[in-house]
């Protein structure tokens, strides 16, 4: 979240789209609830189905499946059109007024520079024209057809409210009624929110829903403000903590890149991964990467890294490719991979396509699962009748199981969707066996490097050599953890502005990451949580309820990454000379000395709005980017591809490009899979994945509550699909895709209707995921048995929510 | 609690007043249909407050799940698919006991202490005190008791009565997300209910109305409605009452006529005998019938 | 005329004797029951009939009971309680008669008008008390009826309830008053003075000839 929880109340609209919170996050919800009550806020809900968000919507329109971007373009059109932008903020705060490379274009859903063969873009003409120093050209009147707000213009001509309607099924009056409340918020005093989830990172152009909506919240001057944002509503507790702390294949924790083999030095990495400032006066705050990045390596490898040896760069992995899920499936499938170790995670069900994971995970010699819960991957191999035909004897993995405490049986922190970090304390002694998962990997960690110490083996190093400076080093403890990840002065580090202080002396914990120091002097184990244990003890224990400024930020309740605070690029809250869009929403201005408000200010704290700093620190131009750039792979704008399964022959938005063009260009597909990928004459349906209330993924229903409230599987399908297929409420049907089939009970639903699509009916099929062949529910199928083998073309999420299926009474 | 407590001040098959010195707060909870959604952490809360389990069961094509209240199941939402003036709404409505100020229930129970009212207007079920006869179920107008398979006995809502005894709010108030729940004195929750009948007005619900049936005396548990001209959307009764039938029933003039007829019957045969004494057959020869 | 009036005749064979004790009774069961779940002012019955869950158990189990032998009696009975010209007569001097006035009950066969009556009153009062008892008789059958239905059989069960018992009063009374009857309930037998004073068809009948 750009903002948090408690900042939806300030809201005059919330749009929910892409996500369902209402089920899925029933207690953040409460602040849209409290939105409506005490800013009379309008709720907008766009989904393939009236859920229970849309129960409580004060406008609802259904879309179908993977056209995102179709609607939100049109968004765009309608704003940009009608000129229902944010004009000084879209001026001064975002890059319309950039002036693009010349040779960039965009034709018949193309833009320049894509490779077919490698199925990727050559980016170097989605660039912004530099002088001769470097710096970004600018046209502030946004008249130079070059600039970013000429090219977005002619971009979006095409997403008119009629295509809206022949592509996502939404009647243009519908559609223009949600664009025109949208872009009411484009008045300095009337804010949107947008909360989203997996309904949009779960496409092949995930990453670019969610760039979409960023636009339109820049366009609208919705970005920093209370009651604004764009914001991710994460599925798991600590979620947000797993990202945060660089558990992704491709990441160090804090979002620092992993080193690739392209980078065989410290020196090539930094170079490479530091940006540069592109605009006069700008603060570029990723120059400091360098800081954060040695910092890590000195937390990981203490004394033995020194300045000498490249703070031991080299012990680190260089990725050679992408080991995302999809791409380790692959190779296990390949017979590349053949022991996993599977983690708090359960991708027999999690993971696209259960007929491949189940062939993936036979080839394995030994599978080790790490979970309190017996899942259903832990138990691939057992025969389960129709739910899980396999014969174990053709299956030779051998599976260890070792049981894992769950949240409340430990110490530790949260990390939640407002990027609060909350400590909780143990409740509660594991059962039995089961240990902490800290022990579980430090016992291992301890007996393979004693193996290493005996029998030795290639590059014993990093893992021989690696400190491991705890008190009980087979147990280390959450709270050693925690100060080791927030960091500490390795020396006294002198203050700059005054050489007699010291920032920290040595041994201290640190306070802040703007302490940090490339030289070795500092550590931090994940910089953007320094700040989180500091030499006034541990700040996410804190429990400070109150909230001087009633916008419910609370700073004293547990510690925000970074720095505490609680709206990221909150410095956009005010204009450019510094005073707030809106009196009565009063959150950062300028005093005359510094910047001052209710929250941590997201800026240079005394540099004055003379000094022309732009409020988008993290960007190297300073603004926000309407236009991305390199950034995405698949193109600087957002533009709608259809999902790899789709019922259409074409893409509405670029019927020229042919197949090419018809689902996202620059997605990774592998060989077998593009043989599994279904039509529509085959499979008439667009069916859809999602989560209900009653559940929580696949482990609640092994809790006796969460089975009574909703005890089996079903299918959601609306009444005009039902009378299709002769299919009555309760029956038993069977849905299947290219990939499979699942039996599951019919819920014949008001809720779901048939739309118009390009002059066809399209049905949607809803598909719950929460049973399996394990737990206190009624057994069900795994409904990954049906979905693609298919992810996002920038970060892999596989494509849960929209592919094709038909559907049978049973 | 015990039934001589001043905090009963009714009772089922009683044959006297209980109590009546104690002015009690009324109590009531306010369930905002317009802000519920539907997630069951009311049911949940129940189930775990009051250590109740019900079966695992099986979906027949409905979120409402299980499919009915039960000795098990104290509330459940009921969903409910409805298009109103063109326009597709999910009516959710967390059914349960409505605690009546006049309670059916209670007038239907034949056994003295299985059904109580307290002060504060919470209608409790005394379970060692039932029979198992069902006369609740069949006196209740929202259809809200339900017996136990297991030892016949009558169990429902109870709104938390011991909870709320000492002070805290019942547990699904306390589980709701939304606050689609509330929970104080009866006065607060109209008060707060009028209050939203405003916004719901303003969002286009012009017949929006606060549920408190007069017909039962006002009940404990109050619902905002959005389509509050038609409670029947929802699956509640448009003018709940304890009613004719039950009152020729149940009542206690109803009860006393019954008694007052066998007394008389019982009088009549004692008169009768007293001034004719019995019929003997006569000595013969000395009859009065004709040959 | 003969002196035989203290002569015996059978009145009740065995098994009629044995039903119509089977029946009181039960009835009687039901009736102390039935009157406990109707009114608080007899809720002490039910700590003599077993306690009140026992006894709230045992009435529809004792109400089906009835129903198994009381219908049988019935047909065992009802040919003796066809109703004839003269039962109309009986009624008729029904009050002269409850005076001891001696009226003329004319040919008075095995049943009296009055007892006819209550034959057939209680024929279909039976039925519809157990037709009603299903529908309250929990817990099995009665989950199946809406409250409505359920609240209308209470009604109905309770006021029948009544009917019956002012007819099983009279009966009992009647019995009670008209000396000799309960003999002939228990031993069976009634004196041909007793048949001839009350039932002077039936007694000629039973002893082939005008006993006169």
């Amino acid at each position: 979240m750009t903002n948090h929880w408690a900042d939806i109340k300030n809201a005059d609209v919330v749009l929910v789209m892409g996500g369902n919170p209402a089920e899925a996050h029933p207690c953040g919800f409460k602040w849209v609830i409290e939105a409506k009550l005490k800013n009379k806020a309008r709720l907008i809900v766009v989904d393939p189905r009236f859920t229970r968000t849309a129960a409580v919507a004060d406008k609802f329109a259904q879309l179908r499946p993977g056209t995102d971007i179709a609607f939100l373009g049109g968004v765009i059109h309608h704003l940009l059109e009608n000129d229902l932008i944010q004009k000084e903020y879209v001026r001064s705060y975002t890059n319309a007024a950039f002036l693009l490379d010349e040779k960039f274009g965009f034709e018949d859903g193309l833009f320049t520079g894509y490779d077919e063969a490698k199925r990727s873009y050559d980016k170097a003409t989605w660039a912004y024209q530099v002088d001769k120093d470097g710096q970004a050209r600018i046209d502030p009147t946004l008249q130079d057809p070059n600039c970013v707000y000429q090219a977005m213009k002619r971009h979006y001509a095409r997403y008119t409210p009629e295509l809206v309607e022949r592509v996502t099924g939404v009647p243009a009056a519908e559609f223009l009624e949600i664009a025109k409340l949208i872009g009411s918020t484009s008045a300095t005093n009337r804010v949107m929110t947008s909360l989203y989830a997996l309904g949009w990172t779960q496409h092949t152009v995930g990453s670019q829903n969610i760039r979409a909506i960023a636009c339109i919240q820049l366009l609208l001057g919705n970005m920093g403000l209370p009651g604004g944002g764009v914001n991710a509503l994460r599925g798991h507790s600590n979620i947000q903590g797993l990202t945060d702390l660089g558990v992704m294949s491709h990441l160090l924790p804090g979002y620092l890149g992993l080193p690739t083999e392209k980078e065989p030095d410290l020196k090539t990495y930094l170079e490479k991964r530091t940006p540069k400032a592109v605009r006069p006066g700008q603060m570029n705050y990723l120059q400091n990467m360098p800081k954060f990045f040695v910092s890590l390596l000195k937390a990981w490898y203490g004394a033995e890294a020194t300045k000498e040896n490249d703070f031991c760069y080299g012990w680190l992995p260089k990725n050679d490719k992408t080991y995302d899920i999809l791409a380790a499936f692959e190779m296990m499938y390949q017979g590349k991979i053949n022991g996993y170790f599977c983690q708090g995670f359960n991708p027999l069900a999690s993971v696209p396509d259960k007929g491949k994971l189940t062939a993936a995970l036979s080839k394995l010699k030994y599978l080790v699962v790490i979970d309190p819960l017996v899942t259903e991957t832990s138990t691939f191999w057992k025969n389960a009748g129709e739910f899980n035909d396999v014969d174990p004897k053709a299956i030779q993995t051998e599976v260890f199981r070792l049981p894992a405490a769950c949240f409340a049986e430990e110490d530790g922190s949260l990390t939640n969707s407002s990027r609060q970090l909350q400590w909780h304390w143990k409740a509660a002694e594991p059962p039995a066996e089961a240990k902490t998962d800290r022990e579980v990997i430090a016992e291992l960690f301890v007996a393979l490097r004693d193996l290493y110490k005996k029998e030795g083996g290639t590059f014993p190093d990093p893992i021989v050599r690696l400190p491991w400076p705890y008190a009980k080093p087979a147990a280390p403890a959450a709270d050693e953890l925690a100060r080791e990840v927030n960091g500490k002065a390795l020396a006294d580090i002198p203050d700059p502005k005054d050489k007699t202080k010291t920032l920290a002396k040595e041994g201290e914990q640190l306070a802040t990451f703007a302490h940090l120091q490339a030289d070795g002097t500092t550590s931090a184990g994940c910089w953007i949580y320094t700040g989180s244990w500091t030499q006034n003890g541990n700040q996410m224990a804190r429990r400070e309820a109150a909230d001087p400024s009633g916008l419910g930020n609370a700073p004293g309740w547990a510690w925000s990454w970074p720095a505490n605070r609680r709206i990221l690029y909150n410095r956009a809250s005010a204009d450019v000379a510094g005073k707030p869009w809106d009196a009565k929403r009063k959150y950062l201005s300028w005093n005359g000395k510094k910047w001052v408000g209710p929250d941590v200010p997201d800026f240079k704290v005394d540099s004055p709005p003379e000094e022309g700093m732009s409020p988008f620190i993290m960007t190297n131009e300073g603004v926000g980017r309407l236009f991305a750039l390199g950034g995405m792979a698949e193109g600087p704008f957002p533009e709608h591809y259809e999902p790899f399964e789709t019922p259409l022959t074409f893409n509405p938005l670029s019927p020229k490009g042919a197949g090419k063009t018809l689902s996202n260009p620059a997605v990774r597909l592998y060989k077998g899979d593009r043989e599994k990928m279904g039509l529509g004459k085959e499979f008439p349906f667009v069916a859809t994945t999602y989560r209900l209330t009653e559940h929580f993924n696949f482990w609640t229903k092994h809790t006796r509550i969460a089975a009574v409230l909703q005890p089996e599987a079903f299918v959601e399908i609306g009444e005009e699909l039902a009378r299709l297929r002769g299919i009555g409420n309760g029956d038993k049907v069977v849905v299947k895709s290219k990939r499979g089939a699942i039996k599951a009970k019919a819920l014949v639903t008001k809720r779901i209707h048939a739309l118009k699509i390009e002059g066809q009916d399209v049905h949607t099929v809803g598909l719950p995921i929460h049973w399996g062949f394990e737990g206190l529910t009624k057994p069900g199928y795994l409904t990954n048995t049906l979905t693609p083998f298919i992810g996002d073309a920038n970060i892999q999420t596989p494509e849960f929510k929209a592919f094709l299926v038909d559907v049978q009474k049973a | 609690m015990a039934l001589m407590s001043l905090d009963v001040i009714n009772i089922s098959a009683k044959t006297s007043t209980p109590p009546q010195a104690r002015q009690g707060l009324e109590v009531a909870k306010l369930i905002d249909i317009s802000r519920c959604i539907g997630c069951k952490a009311c049911q949940s809360a129940c189930m775990e407050w009051n250590d109740l389990r019900d079966e695992v069961g099986i979906t027949e094509g409905f979120y409402t799940n299980p499919p009915d209240l039960s000795d098990q199941s104290w509330t459940l939402m009921r969903f409910n698919e409805q298009v109103i003036d063109g326009r597709l709404q999910w009516l959710i409505l967390k059914d349960g006991c409505y605690h009546c100020q006049d309670p059916g229930c209670l007038q239907a129970c034949p056994a003295p202490g299985a059904i109580v009212q307290y002060a504060n207007g919470i209608v409790d079920f005394h379970q060692e005190q039932c029979i198992g006869c069902g006369y609740c179920i069949a006196g209740c107008p929202f259809n809200v008791p339900r017996l136990s398979g297991k030892d016949s006995k009558a169990y429902k809502c109870t709104l938390c009565s011991d909870r709320v005894a000492v002070g805290l709010e019942p547990a699904c108030v306390k589980a709701c997300p939304t606050g689609a729940i509330g929970f104080g004195s009866k006065e607060d929750m109209l008060f707060q209910a009028e209050h939203r009948l405003v916004d719901l007005v303003e969002r286009g619900f012009a017949k929006a109305a606060v549920y408190d049936p007069k017909g039962v005396g006002g009940t404990h548990v109050v619902l905002v409605l959005p389509h509050g001209d038609r409670p029947a959307l929802y699956g509640l009764p448009a003018n709940p009452s304890v009613g004719p039938v039950l009152q020729a029933w149940r009542s206690g003039l109803a009860r006393a006529a019954g008694v007052a007829t066998m007394f008389t019957v019982l009088a009549a045969g004692i008169l009768h005998y007293m001034r004719h004494g019995p019929l003997e057959v006569p000595p013969e020869g000395d009859q009065g019938v004709k040959p | 005329m003969s002196s035989n009036g203290s002569q015996l005749i059978l009145r009740h064979g065995n098994g009629a004797r044995v039903t119509h004790w089977a029946v009181a009774i039960v009835f009687t069961y039901l009736f102390l029951s039935g009157l406990a779940l109707f009114s608080p002012f007899f809720f002490w019955l039910s700590h003599v009939l077993g306690g009140g869950v026992l006894m709230r158990f045992l009435h529809p189990v004792a109400g089906a009971a009835l129903v198994a032998i009381f219908y049988p009696y019935a047909a065992m009975l009802v040919g003796d309680n066809k109703w004839l010209p003269n039962d109309s007569l009986w009624l008729k001097n029904a009050s002269a008669y409850m005076m001891k006035k001696h009226p003329d009950i004319g040919e008075t066969h095995k049943y009296n008008g009055g007892q006819k009556l209550m034959f057939w009153s209680m024929v279909p009062l039976i039925a519809v008390l157990a037709i009603t008892g299903v529908l309250l008789w929990q817990p099995w059958f009665a989950p199946h009826f809406s409250a409505g239905a359920r609240r209308t059989a209470g009604l109905v069960h309770s006021v029948c309830a009544f009917i019956m018992f002012v007819g099983i009063g009279v009966h009992v009374y009647a019995a009670i008053w008209t000396r000799g009857s309960i003999d002939g309930m228990i031993r069976g037998t009634v004196t041909r003075a007793w048949a001839r004073f009350h039932h002077p068809a039936w007694e000629r009948d039973a002893t082939g000839k005008d006993g006169r």
